[in-house]
């Protein structure tokens, strides 16, 4: 589809306001052999229930029913597992489902589990996600990601998901990027950003104090894109509880949590990059008609929208949930976001994207400094810091849980609890982790509102999900 | 030795022979770390998928005799008609009519030009290409996407002029039938089993 009826560009209407109340997740690793997944899912669970100083038991009174993110069956051998998981969290027989949406499962059972509460159905649900890809070796896990990609027309074609990408980003390069140098250092900017973040989390699988070099001399897997430009292969678990906002208040009496008013969107583009028609670039409300006009004499090639560059999915999602939430700049109405950086270059793509700054100016978000905690340039706080979580390069991409940990971050800025949970000594100690001497607060102050972006294949299907404190709502 | 499996289709039903699957034992995975106790077990796995084609099945026969078929929404009125869709698409996304299937060899010899590229140093498991492969992305006159595919002989770069090959002998009939090389390659240097 590349024009759009009135129909299809509704503003999707909720028939009542949903609330993030709590959330929790496990540790994140390669892989965790002395602990099955229900373990990690347990984990994740009692952490919720802890935050909001009631017991596993009590929270699950509250429970109505249940939307479960797991992608990749085969990786762990087992159909059906949301069953196993739904019985070993004792809330058989309530109703639950399945969700699978590539790497953006998480952030599709977000969605799931809000239009149960926005519609009446439950007035309290668990959305848990997870993900296991330690049951085979890093090459057969290559190979099965890879049957993510159209098995008849892309799969055999290396059987690697990074190739996939990285002809997005030597176009990307070439076109926005001018073939300068500097845009590729930037790219790895991101990744130096993303890993040294991890270092101050503890549930995070790849902490490291590296260097744009460092990144720049890492193994090429498929030129442009090196090791150290992709995300990780994880274990772990997450999850969320949605809630109306009389069960909210009740959840967040005793608790240190507010209730987040939260939206959830979806978009979608063909799972072959192939198959995307030129069509005109969707709008979003910081953008002005004549914007574009002349994006191909400003980037010779630039003209093909969304060609191999952008993602349409990402542009969508963005559309609707900015529509829902009132926002008209995401840089100037949001304080924190988690963006879903599977590749360095796709991160760049989704700034554009979502509107944080305009198609063909991503990397001057990096370089100005406005995505960090802290800008290096200023000293002062990053305009609209992202992925503080160290995000899917430095944290985890277990892929059920990505979008559920995205948005457990952003809430916890907006709690004031991310020192809390980031900081505590028995956490690290608990996951056999040594905290790091420089360990550095990275609690975005006065967050008020935040964003998590999570995304599948080369960009078929995109959510965003939007928290806020209710005190600071723009509608 | 047991036979692998094979197929053919009878009355519009699988009619397979030989062994789809071959069994292996279960080993423990035991912690070294912790006086050897029992974590896991293995659980190998070898099966062969049927996996039908379709109405694709005419571009995948087409390359084993040096033909790119595409296809092209000829339905009056829907918004897409005269679009031309490599990959072949079977239906129009657009109206969901059936497509007409169209040759597009010639057109590829003489218009198709590297939309995009990269080379890749690694692979996942079962891929049978030789590393580096040189991910291409190829576009053409009169053709809406913008396919993928592989370039077997050339360096790639955007606009590069690149002609089809086709593996004529030994065909494996599925996409790595089809690959490219820069234009002007001599039909000596293709790789084993590839002609124009």
């Amino acid at each position: 589809m590349i024009t759009f009826s009135k129909q299809q560009l509704k503003i999707p209407r909720l028939q009542r306001p949903v609330y993030m109340v709590t959330a929790g997740q496990s540790k994140f690793d390669r892989a965790i052999p002395d602990k099955r997944t229900e373990e990690l899912c347990i984990e994740a669970f009692t952490m919720a229930a802890r935050l909001l100083d009631i017991s596993p038991a009590e929270l699950k009174q509250y429970i109505h029913s249940c939307y479960y993110g797991h992608f990749a069956d085969h990786f762990g051998d087992q159909l059906l597992g949301e069953a196993i998981i739904h019985d070993r969290l004792g809330l058989d027989p309530l109703g639950n489902v399945g969700v699978k949406t590539g790497g953006a499962t998480g952030g599709s059972t977000l969605w799931e589990g809000m239009k149960a509460v926005a519609s009446g159905y439950s007035d309290c649900v668990l959305v848990m996600g997870w993900e296991r890809m330690d049951e085979v070796p890093t090459d057969e896990g290559n190979f099965l990601i890879s049957c993510a990609a159209d098995k008849d027309w892309e799969s055999p074609l290396g059987h690697i998901y990074t190739g996939y990408y990285a002809v997005m980003a030597q176009r990307y390069w070439q076109v926005f990027g001018k073939s300068e140098e500097s845009f590729r250092r930037t790219l790895a900017e991101i990744s130096v950003k993303h890993h040294g973040y991890a270092r101050f989390n503890p549930f995070a699988q790849s902490p490291m104090d590296i260097t744009v070099d460092d990144v720049l001399n890492s193994p090429v897997v498929a030129y442009p894109l090196r090791a150290l430009d992709c995300c990780l292969m994880s274990v772990g678990a997450a999850c969320a509880i949605l809630c109306d906002e009389d069960t909210a208040d009740k959840l967040t009496k005793n608790s240190k949590n507010k209730p987040l008013r939260t939206w959830v969107s979806a978009g979608s583009h063909t799972l072959r990059p192939a198959d995307r028609l030129d069509m005109e670039i969707p709008l979003l409300p910081n953008e002005t008609e004549d914007q574009y006009k002349d994006l191909g004499e400003r980037f010779p090639g630039g003209d093909r929208y969304p060609g191999f560059t952008g993602f349409l999915a990402a542009r969508m999602a963005a559309y609707y949930a900015y529509g829902m939430a009132g926002i008209t700049d995401p840089t100037e109405d949001l304080d924190v976001v988690e963006l879903h950086d599977a590749f360095t270059i796709s991160d760049v793509q989704t700034y554009e994207d979502i509107g944080i700054r305009p198609y063909g100016y991503g990397r001057e978000y990096v370089e100005s400094g406005d995505c960090y905690h802290t800008n290096p340039h200023t000293g002062q706080p990053g305009k609209l810091p992202s992925n503080l979580s160290g995000g899917l390069i430095g944290c985890m991409h277990s892929v059920g849980a990505t979008g559920i940990m995205q948005a457990f971050e952003i809430g916890l800025h907006i709690w004031k609890r991310w020192e809390e949970l980031h900081g505590d000594e028995k956490i690290w100690k608990d996951f056999n982790r040594e905290k790091p001497g420089d360990w550095t607060n990275l609690q975005v102050e006065n967050a008020r509102r935040g964003m998590a972006i999570s995304h599948a294949g080369v960009g078929s299907h995109v959510t965003s999900t939007i928290l806020m404190d209710p005190d600071y709502l723009i509608k | 030795m047991s036979m692998f499996g094979q197929v053919y289709v009878k009355d519009n039903k699988y009619k397979p022979k030989g062994t789809f699957h071959h069994m292996t034992a279960n080993t423990p995975i035991r912690d070294a770390d912790n006086g050897w106790k029992l974590l896991g077990i293995t659980n190998p796995r070898d099966m062969t998928y049927m996996h039908s084609y379709g109405g694709e099945a005419v571009f995948f026969e087409s390359l084993s005799q040096g033909k790119l078929m595409a296809s092209r929404c000829d339905s009056a009125g829907c918004g897409q008609e005269g679009t031309v869709y490599m990959p072949f698409r079977i239906h129009c996304p657009d109206c969901l009519g059936k497509n007409s299937v169209i040759d597009l060899t010639e057109t590829a010899k003489k218009t198709a030009r590297i939309h995009t590229y990269m080379v890749c140093e690694r692979s996942g498991a079962f891929n049978i290409l030789d590393k580096p492969i040189k991910f291409i992305n190829i576009e053409f006159d009169g053709v809406a996407t913008i396919l993928m595919s592989y370039l077997s002989i050339g360096d790639p770069e955007f606009g590069l002029k690149v002609v089809p090959i086709f593996k004529t002998s030994g065909p494996t009939f599925t996409i790595l039938d089809l690959s490219w090389v820069a234009d002007g390659t001599p039909e000596a240097d293709l790789p084993e089993g590839f002609s124009f």
